[in-house]
């Protein structure tokens, strides 16, 4: 067998020989985004993987490593979640969309919540003018929950997310609280809860306190989560930020798995066994326009994270192997150039999400490098989800390109490249301390440089930016908040401030910092602290006053 | 020569979204330019002071979350309060059309969307900076 493909490369060989030289290739290096180069062509000895064969590593969907897939039937059996990013305004303006969101057969759906809000700040904060309502919606207490949840019906949609990550422990306490007080058990209602707190500090950049106390907090949550909400996803380790900031497919994986690494150590060293936690970690990721990186990407991060489980961790539960993965079409990759085309770029990003096996996706809207999009967009982003799942027959086999020789070698080298990287950053002593000392930071923004450069070189081709373009640009409709919901807002809270028992609200809140200063989980008592309306201001003031504040970097 | 031209690259706001400031705050430093970079969460006042301490030519300011009119102009408002005429203020990011031409009426010198070549943004402040 073996002797017969070498001769047939020989006999490739030669033929491609004889070819280019009237056809040359178009370029001396074919590279992917991560910079991994490709060959001509693969072949059949991409698959075998020194004694052991194909089956045997790769083996089927819904086994371990799971590269193929983490179940055995993939979109067969249940599609992946259609959950777009949506929120903006006020608590009123977001309800009224999540509805229409539904109606249109969404089955999940996100809360973006704006920047006062993951930044622990009330809308009333001098540091929030201008802010309130502007990237999502803004909560200040329960009272905003209260709206923003009314007469949706939550215990029929798939999965509800939130990007609460400085912010993870209030906002899990608000929505226990929410539902407690709706005579709902909260762990009936599927939520997923951001709460990665440190790759704020590499993307993004929507931090609080500083790196430690980030992990201690996000711990609470976890742990909260593995003891009285078993069915909430208490974390969804994030690459999609540390990619927006420029990074590449391998650093993406590298930097969120040394992420993860840091919660998980710290939640273990609270005597919690990794099997009660690690079954619900979800992983949050971007879908990028190189399609067949991208596919092996999403491959390789469940065959790491599965490795990672078995032999780091040894994690016992088959369950504490298989990585659910969220993927959302990369914003960066849109341009404001010809924005139409960006529906075919989202469309590309898409099906390389579906056909690397991800259980969640969220489509980017074409106008994103404008504002936040229009309803006509995100119908027209939700449709283009729903016509891969119905129309394209890419959901009606599990991992319909495995064994793909290209697919299957890329898959490889990632994981190679991942674990080597990994490594690197355990010898430096963890992810808390390269970002402390801004080493991941700088290295992203050497990434992002290098690809702006490659850019205006016209090494990479952006079309109908550095090529393609047109004399006159189409116009699009841009979708306005509305200026007058930031006061409607801070009339709201100033209201709730003065009708609460603020007497009680002081003790509360007293308890709050009493339990972080102890170093007790603060959950418990932030829960107590929102059911009489202490806001996520007051409460994130008084965490402020124990951890301190994270001092912003200026590496570049 | 020996002259330098001084910039502030400026993050107002909340936002956090900073690899379009760090980008072209390292192409401008290619281009031979001194660049102070004031990381994420500054105020209006602070970029204003910060402008003034580093006695800069231009003032870079990046905001992709739609605070921009507010916040811009702000420094816009406090650069003219105090009678600060030889700084300019050029913007990028998220910035829809017609805000363009208000922040522009604000006294916004330029703004630069996305996609834009950063030595589009280079040969911009040498030109209106370059010493009379």
């Amino acid at each position: 067998m073996k002797e017969h493909i070498s001769e047939i490369n020989k006999e490739w060989d030669q033929a491609k020989g004889e070819f280019i030289l009237g056809n040359p290739e178009r370029q001396e290096k074919f590279l992917t985004n991560s910079g991994i180069e490709l060959t001509a062509v693969y072949g059949p000895e991409a698959l075998a993987d020194g004694n052991e064969g194909f089956m045997k590593k790769e083996g089927y969907p819904g086994l371990y490593p799971y590269t193929r897939g983490i179940t055995p039937t993939m979109y067969r059996s249940n599609l992946w979640v259609m959950g777009q990013y949506s929120g903006f305004g006020s608590a009123e303006d977001a309800n009224k969309r999540y509805k229409y969101l539904l109606e249109q057969g969404q089955t999940g759906f996100s809360i973006a919540l704006d920047l006062p809000t993951q930044i622990g700040y009330d809308s009333d904060h001098p540091l929030a003018e201008g802010e309130v309502g502007r990237v999502g919606v803004a909560i200040d207490s329960l009272a905003d929950i209260e709206i923003l949840f009314k007469d949706i019906p939550l215990h029929q949609v798939r999965q509800i997310r939130t990007t609460a990550n400085a912010i993870g422990p209030v906002t899990v306490a608000m929505l226990v609280a929410f539902a407690e007080k709706n005579g709902i058990n909260p762990n009936d209602i599927k939520i997923l809860i951001q709460n990665d707190p440190l790759k704020e500090y590499i993307g993004r950049g929507a931090y609080i306190y500083p790196p430690k106390a980030a992990v201690k907090l996000a711990g609470d949550v976890i742990e909260y989560c593995a003891k009285n909400l078993p069915n909430w996803t208490p974390m969804a380790i994030s690459g999609y930020h540390i990619r927006e900031s420029g990074s590449t497919a391998i650093q993406e994986l590298t930097f969120t798995l040394a992420n993860a690494i840091c919660y998980i150590d710290e939640i273990l060293s609270r005597g919690i066994n990794i099997d009660d936690f690690a079954p619900k970690f979800y992983t949050f990721l971007g879908a990028h326009i190189d399609f067949i990186e991208e596919i092996a990407k999403f491959r390789a991060v469940r065959r790491i994270w599965a490795r990672l489980m078995k032999e780091r961790y040894q994690a016992g539960h088959p369950e504490s192997m298989k990585l659910s993965i969220f993927a959302y079409t990369c914003g960066g990759t849109l341009t404001a150039q010809q924005p139409l085309n960006n529906i075919v770029r989202v469309t590309i990003e898409a099906l390389g999400a579906v056909l690397g096996g991800v259980q969640t996706l969220a489509t980017s809207s074409y106008d994103e490098a404008f504002a936040i999009p229009t309803e006509e967009a995100v119908t027209v982003a939700l449709r283009t989800q729903q016509i891969i799942a119905y129309e394209s027959g890419a959901a009606n086999t599990a991992d319909p390109l495995g064994g793909s020789y290209v697919l299957e070698q890329l898959t490889k080298e990632i994981e190679k490249r991942v674990f080597e990287e990994i490594s690197k950053i355990d010898n430096m002593g963890g992810a808390v301390k390269c970002i402390q000392e801004g080493l991941i930071q700088k290295e992203i923004s050497d990434a992002a440089y290098r690809f702006q450069k490659q850019v205006e070189n016209s090494e990479k081709v952006i079309v109908g930016l550095n090529r393609f373009r047109s004399r006159e640009e189409a116009r699009i409709p841009v979708f306005k908040t509305d200026p007058a919901s930031e006061a409607r807002q801070i009339k709201r809270l100033r209201e709730l401030k003065e009708k609460r028992d603020n007497s009680l609200v002081k003790s509360r809140l007293f308890r709050v910092k009493e339990a972080a200063g102890h170093n007790e989980n603060v959950i418990p008592a932030i829960i107590e602290a929102v059911r009489d309306y202490a806001t996520l201001g007051e409460i994130s003031d008084v965490l402020r006053e124990v951890y301190g504040e994270y001092k912003a970097m200026t590496v570049y | 020569m020996g002259y330098q031209l001084r910039v502030l690259v400026a993050k107002p706001g909340l936002d956090g979204h900073d690899r379009g400031a760090k980008v072209v705050a390292r192409a401008l430093r290619d281009a031979g330019m001194e660049v102070i970079y004031t990381g994420l969460r500054q105020t209006p006042e602070q970029i204003v002071e910060a402008a003034v301490q580093e006695d800069v030519h231009a003032i870079g300011v990046s905001l992709l979350s739609g605070a921009h009119n507010v916040l811009i102009g702000k420094i816009a408002k406090i650069l003219e309060a105090r009678g600060i005429t030889d700084i300019i203020i050029v913007a990028g990011g998220i910035i829809p059309d017609e805000d363009i031409e208000h922040l522009k009426n604000m006294g916004v010198a330029e703004v630069f969307g996305p996609g834009t070549d950063t030595k589009e943004i280079v040969e911009f402040i040498s030109c209106r900076c370059e010493q009379p």
